[in-house]
């Protein structure tokens, strides 16, 4: 008896870039990426507090990295992706108690996750190089 | 329809065999995460430019390097559980699976104890 061919016949879904893009769609991947983004954060984070360890020559390097112009733009990226983390996080710990599901509300929760984010990255960039002056 | 009952299927903890478990400590870490993330930031910001020597003196201090330690547990753990997930998701080949699965859980633990090691050798280092 042959067995079924489940591989080629399976039904898929229609794929995802037919869909006029929502912002609760935006969020759900972004939500990923930025989580996956945080993940190399978390490799700088690890770079920087060994080494702080070590000494001043190997925080040097660091301090060269993340001052250059590509650090900085590294660390920007770094500083949106986890406001927007954060802030979307919150988003699914709300809907976990079950609030927040309906369509105008899952609506106007995306958007406001998207504004603050942003806001919060460009308030940290202007408040840090404030602090520059400060050292 | 499954003529199983709820508490027959709650035995056998799911497909998994682990229950909620996952879910629940992606919850816990998250939530540990919302205010151990808003105080990362800040403190990231009021140390930039900042020197070898300031970063040292200021991870002394007990409560940063303490709130430092659980910050990157909690974080290494939240991103091994994520990590788990999108390869769980996007990885079909179960040797590939099981090979990267193992590759994060090792990464991820490592890298959290060479966080934790770095904290800890300054905050008892000078």
């Amino acid at each position: 008896m042959a067995e079924p061919d489940t591989k080629s016949r399976r039904p898929t879904s229609p794929h995802l870039w037919i869909y006029r893009w929502t912002i609760t769609m935006a969020t759900s991947i972004i939500h990923r990426l930025t989580g996956l983004a945080l993940g190399l954060g978390a490799l700088l984070l690890t770079w920087w507090l060994l080494a702080a360890a070590s000494g001043p020559d190997a925080f040097a390097v660091v301090h060269l990295f993340v001052t250059s112009w590509v650090g900085r733009l590294v660390l920007f990226g770094f500083t949106w992706a986890l406001s927007f983390h954060l802030l979307n996080g919150i988003r699914h710990l709300a809907w976990d108690t079950g609030w927040g599901f309906e369509l105008k509300t899952a609506t106007a929760t995306g958007w406001t996750v998207v504004i603050l984010s942003v806001l919060i990255t460009l308030l940290a960039w202007v408040i840090g190089y404030h602090m520059l002056g400060a050292y | 329809m499954s003529i199983r009952t709820p508490l027959g299927k709650v035995r056998g903890l799911g497909a998994a065999k682990n229950g909620t478990a996952h879910w629940w400590m992606q919850r816990l870490t998250a939530i540990a995460l919302v205010p151990l993330g808003i105080w990362l930031l800040a403190s990231l910001v009021a140390l930039v430019g900042a020197d070898h020597a300031t970063v040292v003196a200021w991870l002394n201090r007990p409560v940063p390097a303490i709130l430092m330690i659980l910050l990157v547990t909690a974080g290494f753990y939240h991103l091994k559980l994520g990590l788990q997930v999108v390869i769980e998701d996007y990885i079909g080949a179960e040797s590939s699976k099981l090979v990267l699965l193992v590759l994060v859980n090792f990464a991820c633990i490592a890298l959290g104890f060479a966080c934790v090691f770095a904290v800890l050798k300054i905050a008892f280092g000078s």
